[in-house]
């Protein structure tokens, strides 16, 4: 009997200028154990119509004065998610077939078999229930998604959170800037998560890691034969996030010409694939993030500055975890849960000293170094807390303090990454944000060594 | 329940449509409750006549939901209709359950899901052989609550 109970919730208005019929149809509807009203014509229809109300609407094409033809377009106005099947007679089949066409669900023609008029109308209901269901997982999975990710209590974050939930149902480009691992990609997942757009793809785009040259090809793809090793044709990343976002990080690193390419696809919404003449349309949104100063790069001739205010029109800054360290003890155990279980390794909580080491760090490498130290604390760790032994921190600040000048601040700093990276150079570049080449040579600079 | 029987006592030549060659089961509902004896009695028409409701093709039969009177035909029960050979009893036990269902409509009780009871709403003669001439035990509630309801 839950199904009864569950049927009582639905609702279906009929419109019809026949008494008989809307008397017939409310009372076989209500007997059927759903919640059914009717109106004689369009205008007491438009009265009787508020988004979400009907589920179900019968509407009668032949209706005096406004039709139903012409009906359907103002409910499809007023609440696009009502289903409407059409009521018509023999000689209008033609007219409902062509309602169907305009976004009808069905039609019946008069007098319709009671057994057909029962399934369509279950039909209509599950089919209802499942697009409901539906629709409710996945803003369920988009909102584990962002409540997964994004961790801060404190009121520098928070505004952040503000200004994602401001941004995010716009259309607006977004500017995201912040240091190095502080999570710019993470605030644009939120904002993509957040938009209408987020039942499409977002696209991302390394743009520090694009080779010049190929960026044309990277962004709006390629013909077959197009140059040399192109044996494919293949998509770009603009064409591939149609309908959704374009997130360009590390969008201060591009040439002057992809600059150039990019202002005209956000100006036009219309690009060509490398090699081809068909003109593609696009309807993107764009997310941007940098870690460089892109005022001074406009200043200096190195960004152009059209394409410069194109992009920043919504800017929102992250901030170093230094300056949020009420975060970092929320920090600590949130990645401890996650990471101790995907590494299979009881791990309980933290020592207090641990606990103080970690809170007084500066954290050049904001939350990407800290998850890496809590996951190398974690493998390393003997017994199920995290002590400070396990902790790949040295007392750097200590350290620092002895001679605070920017050379020695970055001896130490460079060191205490390649320390909690292991020596890998490549991870320890990527995390302090320069290349390897530089990497080698400020460890030769400052003669770093295991 | 103290129960009556009286034969026809008017003409139902005006409820037929001679297009569709079959009878308006709401005009007889009409007709009925002007025949209705007493405030807390239900009248219930049996014919054999095809009833129809204007949007529908046919009716087994129709009630007043909540009301007095309710209507059921034998007509589409009949297993002849369908080219099988006469069954009288099976006739019965079908009438028998639609009269319930019609009647116990016009003791508010609406349509269930429970294949196996009397409210259950077939469209098919032969299904209706599927459901028992019970309530299930939720619509047993509702009726039981709906009477006491009606009576205080």
């Amino acid at each position: 009997m839950n199904l009864k109970k569950n049927d009582q919730s639905v609702t279906i208005l009929i419109v019809d200028d026949e008494l008989s019929v809307r008397d017939s149809l409310t009372k076989w509807f209500i007997e059927d154990g759903y919640r059914a009203d009717a109106a004689a014509d369009a205008e007491e229809a438009l009265r009787k119509l508020k988004p979400g109300v009907w589920d179900i609407i019968f509407l009668d094409i032949k209706l005096p004065g406004m039709d139903g033809m012409e009906l359907q377009q103002r409910i499809k106005g007023i609440d696009p998610n009502a289903t409407i099947i059409m009521i018509t007679a023999y000689a209008t089949v033609d007219t409902a077939v062509k309602s169907l066409k305009e976004g009808a669900h069905d039609y019946v023609t008069k007098p319709v078999d009671p057994d057909y008029l029962s399934h369509l109308v279950a039909n209509v209901v599950k089919q209802r229930q499942l697009l409901s269901e539906n629709i409710q997982l996945k803003e369920r999975i988009q909102e584990l998604y962002e409540i997964d990710q994004i961790v801060g209590d404190s009121p520098a974050i928070q505004k952040v959170f503000e200004l994602i939930k401001t941004v995010a149902p716009t259309d607006t480009s977004v500017m995201i800037r912040g240091e190095s691992g502080t999570g710019k990609e993470l605030i644009a997942r939120a904002i993509h998560s957040n938009s209408s757009r987020r039942f499409f793809p977002i696209i991302t785009v390394n743009c520090g890691g694009l080779t010049e040259g190929l960026t044309e090809s990277e962004f709006f793809g390629h013909e077959k034969g197009a140059f040399t090793g192109a044996l494919y044709r293949r998509k770009g990343k603009f064409e591939m996030a149609n309908g959704g976002t374009i997130f360009l990080d590390e969008v201060g690193n591009i040439d002057m010409k992809a600059q150039t390419d990019l202002l005209r696809v956000i100006e036009t919404k219309q690009f060509t694939r490398v090699g081809g003449d068909d003109i593609i349309e696009v309807d993107f949104r764009l997310i941007c993030a940098t870690n460089r100063d892109l005022e001074l790069a406009v200043k200096e001739g190195r960004f152009r500055e059209d394409l410069y205010y194109r992009l920043n029109v919504f800017s929102i800054s992250i901030p170093p975890l230094r300056e949020r360290r009420s975060d970092i003890v929320l920090l600590c155990n949130y990645f401890l849960k996650k990471l101790a279980s995907s590494i299979n390794k009881p791990a309980a909580g933290f020592s207090p000293e641990a606990v103080e080491r970690l809170k007084n760090h500066d954290w050049r490498g904001n939350v990407r170094e800290l998850r890496n130290a809590v996951e190398r604390a974690i493998v390393v760790a003997k017994g199920p807390t995290i002590t400070l032994d396990d902790l790949p921190i040295p007392p750097s600040s200590e350290a620092a303090a002895e001679d605070s000048s920017l050379e020695a601040v970055e001896s130490v700093h460079i060191k205490s990454v390649l320390e909690q990276m292991g020596w890998n150079i490549t991870r320890s570049a990527e995390m302090l944000g320069i290349d390897r080449a530089t990497l080698y040579s400020k460890i030769k600079k400052y003669g770093l060594r295991k | 329940m103290p129960v009556s029987i009286r034969p026809e006592s008017f003409s139902l030549e005006e409820g037929f449509d001679p297009v569709r060659n079959q009878y308006n089961s709401t005009w007889i509902l009409s007709k009925l409750l002007q025949e209705v004896p007493e405030e807390d009695c239900k009248i219930l028409g049996v014919t054999s006549l095809d009833l129809f409701v204007p949007v529908l093709t046919f009716v087994f039969g129709e009630a007043q939901l909540q009301g007095k009177a309710a209507v059921v035909s034998s007509y589409r029960l009949r297993d002849e209709l369908y080219g099988l050979p006469r069954n009288p009893e099976r006739l019965r036990e079908r009438l028998e359950k639609e009269a319930i269902h019609e009647l116990a409509h016009t003791f508010g009780l609406v349509h269930c899901r429970e294949p196996q009871c009397v409210m259950h709403s077939y469209t098919y003669a032969e299904e209706v052989d599927f459901k028992s001439k019970d309530f299930c035990s939720t619509c047993t509630v509702l009726l039981a609550q709906n009477k006491k309801q009606a009576a205080s």
